[in-house]
């Protein structure tokens, strides 16, 4: 019997085994807990300190001032690139979870065959076989202004002239990000929805619901553990992006951590860790927002 | 606090280790050539400074190990100051002085110890071009980096003393690149005003590093006359702020086309078309017109951007590790290595020794500027130049006796990043 399995008998024993199974879980829990601590709260409490520290041109003085944070929070720029991460996160958030939605619903519903839905469902991950880097740099020649796609629109004649906009600029940055991302949210939607029990359609059509409505009052209540799971994923990743933005922007945009990348090369840690703190602040905050609309650990023990 | 704690105890680890190799070198020439043979000396430096190859080849001739290591800037400042040890000869460019000198990790070099200081060019030795006149001093001069005060290496300088800083290795000349196919050709850019013409709106990109980008604009700026700075490679809040105003107002009317921050993309930006002029380094300029495609690392009126790189050893060497440091700075600039990367277009600091590695075409058009009498190839043999071509620029003392501003970290470097991450998300 494995862990996994003796703990689930524990748990689903009568009331006087509780104890025992609570005491199980805790020990269940206890590798992570021991990992998390380790690599991240630890971590994150020395990344805390630093925001308190002074500095100068190469060394970081043990001090407890409020001016790394004083600084951040009165300067304009702050809030733009806060401002910028947050536009792209929302963009990207809203693209990404309208083509998640679809492929799982395509995937799940349309498709028949568990072979079949498996196998497109691999396909969909076969772009991940590279590097992300690669496969976002590869955009650069495809945009460009000499590039394979302005010069289909000028062969074509839709175009006379290339289109400035397509690289080095939000577009850019956006269609990377979805190219990058998309996958994050058809994943966990594609297994909510795998979850969901196909006579409910039925009775849904049975009961004269047409098929936007089985999909807006069935289908889409019943996903929105893999729509929050997915969204999670693909805000955190956006928000804590610099790269992405640096290279398909050409470096015209900037997002709170390559402003941070920028400190950091400059060893103005400080800093670099008071924005560190308020950057994982908000997003956990954003993240608790998401948990809060849709309580995940409810809806996954269902 | 730990991080103290830490140092102290390895530097009295060191102190353990510098005591017992002193008691092992007192016996004869042949044990110490025994004993050198297991030393290895950690290189570390920039991709364009520490190169494999010539690692290879002073191991070779050494009869130690001398082993390479290619890092970022910020990568080596961090292990340079946090974990010093780690590194034993630091390739240090002069822009990493003033975070490092008075610091306690790089050793001063005492001049008797470095045999080719009286051939080494007066830039490094006097601050001076060849011909007498004092090179400007606009940014981190040569003279400013080159010495410190006294043996303890805790105040540069700024002027000829007995310890160096460093010993000089490489340095170069920048300017702008353009693509003389689509200004019109190499004659249309001759001023650094060039790079803010509306005419290249679009069309023009910075690299994306502070001290370096504004100091690019600051040229162009000071050229078409918008004002006239104390000194460029100093600035005061006030000029950085006049400066970044007018950047931003440039960026917003969509004048840039792009920030690079690596190499490869700066190539990319130049032979896609995306950009006419840029800032960019020297051998991009090559890697461009490796692809057939024209380039023109232009020669401006005003001067150039000059910078420097040197080997300085670090703190925590001593006995015979430290000898065999001074043997290998030594060794570097005895001509191979100048040789090897003057077909990479760098400069060395002592060019008597490098002529000697050098055929006397290559010579001729790498330091003369004269048209290449034969194909010009770089170290690794393939085809740089075709016969008949000539450096961009000229001769040595056309390039770097005409420097109008060296790479610099000003004393508002943290007010100049946050007006720069400004620039960037404007």
């Amino acid at each position: 019997m494995t862990s996994i399995e003796h703990a689930a008998s524990l748990l689903e024993e009568a009331p006087p085994a509780e104890n025992a199974g609570e005491r199980a879980s805790w020990w269940q829990v206890s590798p992570m807990v021991a990992v998390l601590t380790l690599f991240f709260g630890l971590p994150m409490l020395v990344v805390l300190a630093v925001s308190f520290f002074d500095f100068d041109r190469s060394d970081i003085i043990p001090a407890f001032i409020f001016d790394n944070y004083v600084e951040l929070f009165t300067r304009e720029v702050t809030l733009r690139l806060y401002a910028s991460s947050i536009k792209f996160a929302l963009i990207v958030w809203a693209i990404t979870l309208l083509l998640g939605f679809n492929i799982a619903y395509f995937l799940v519903f349309h498709v028949r065959g568990l072979l079949f839905q498996i196998g497109l469902f691999l396909l969909c991950t076969v772009p991940f076989l590279t590097s992300n880097i690669i496969r976002m740099i590869s955009w650069i020649p495809f945009l460009g202004r000499n590039g394979i796609f302005n010069q289909a629109l000028q062969g074509s004649g839709i175009t006379s002239q290339p289109l400035e906009f397509l690289l080095f600029s939000d577009f850019a940055v956006v269609v990377a990000y979805v190219h990058l991302f998309t996958l994050f949210m058809v994943v966990p939607i594609f297994n909510a929805m795998a979850r969901i029990d196909k006579s409910l359609l039925e009775a849904a059509r049975d009961a004269g619901a047409g098929r936007f409505r089985t999909v807006f009052e069935v289908v889409l209540p019943l996903s929105r553990t893999g729509i929050a799971l997915g969204s999670i994923f693909v805000i955190t990743l956006v928000m804590g992006d610099s790269f992405v933005v640096r290279t398909m922007s050409g470096g015209q945009s900037a997002s709170v951590v390559s402003a941070l990348q920028n400190e950091v090369a400059a060893l103005q840690y400080p800093p670099a860790a008071a924005s560190a703190v308020i950057m994982v602040i908000i997003v956990t905050l954003m993240v608790a927002g998401i948990l809060r609309l849709v309580d995940v650990r409810k809806e996954l023990a269902r | 606090m730990t991080r103290i704690n830490r140092r102290l105890l390895l530097k009295g680890a060191a102190a353990g280790g510098a005591i017992a190799a002193t008691e092992a070198i007192t016996g004869f020439p042949t044990v110490w050539a025994q004993n050198a043979k297991d030393i290895t000396l950690v290189h570390a430096g920039g991709s364009y400074a520490a190169i494999k190859e010539i690692g290879e080849q002073a191991s070779k001739d050494l009869g130690f190990k001398i082993v390479m290591q290619a890092i970022t800037d910020d990568v080596q400042l961090n292990r340079s100051l946090t974990q010093p040890t780690t590194i034993d000869i630091n390739n240090i460019d002069s822009t990493k002085l003033p975070y490092l000198a008075g610091k306690g990790v790089l050793a001063s070099i005492p001049v008797t110890k470095y045999k080719l200081w009286g051939e080494t060019v007066p830039l490094f030795t006097k601050g001076s071009y060849p011909n007498g006149q004092m090179a400007s001093t606009q940014g981190l001069a040569p003279i400013e980096a080159m010495f410190y005060e006294a043996a303890d290496g805790k105040k540069l300088a700024g002027r000829p003393t007995d310890f160096l800083t460093m010993i000089p290795t490489i340095y170069n000349a920048d300017t702008l690149g353009i693509r003389p196919d689509l200004v019109g050709g190499r004659d249309k850019i001759t001023s650094w005003k060039d790079l803010l013409d509306p005419k290249y709106k679009g069309k023009t990109a910075l690299v994306d590093y502070a001290p370096v980008g504004v100091m690019d604009v600051a040229m162009a700026l000071e050229s078409r006359g918008d004002f006239k700075y104390k000194d460029k490679g100093n600035m005061t809040k006030e000029e950085i702020d006049k400066t970044v105003k007018i950047m931003i107002d440039l960026k917003k009317g969509g004048h840039f086309r792009s920030f690079w921050s690596t190499f490869d993309q700066s190539v990319n930006l130049m032979a896609s078309g995306e950009v006419v002029v840029q800032s960019m380094w020297s051998p991009a300029v090559t890697a461009v017109r490796s692809r057939n495609i024209d380039c023109y690392y232009v020669p401006l009126k005003e001067g150039y951007r000059g910078w420097f790189v040197g080997l300085a050893p670090m703190a925590h060497l001593s006995g015979l590790k430290l000898d065999c440091a001074y043997e290998y700075m030594n060794w570097f600039n005895s001509g191979w290595q100048g040789g090897f990367i003057a077909k990479q277009g760098y400069y060395s600091a002592v060019p008597s020794t490098a002529k000697k590695f050098l055929t006397p075409e290559e010579w001729d058009y790498w330091y003369d500027g004269k048209p290449a009498a034969v194909d010009i190839k770089d170290p690794y043999g393939t085809l740089m130049e075709k016969k008949g071509s000539t450096r961009d620029g000229g001769a040595i003392w056309d390039r770097m006796g005409n420097i109008a501003c060296w790479n610099t970290v000003m004393d508002e470097d943290r007010y100049l990043t946050r007006r720069w991450n400004e620039f960037i998300s404007s």
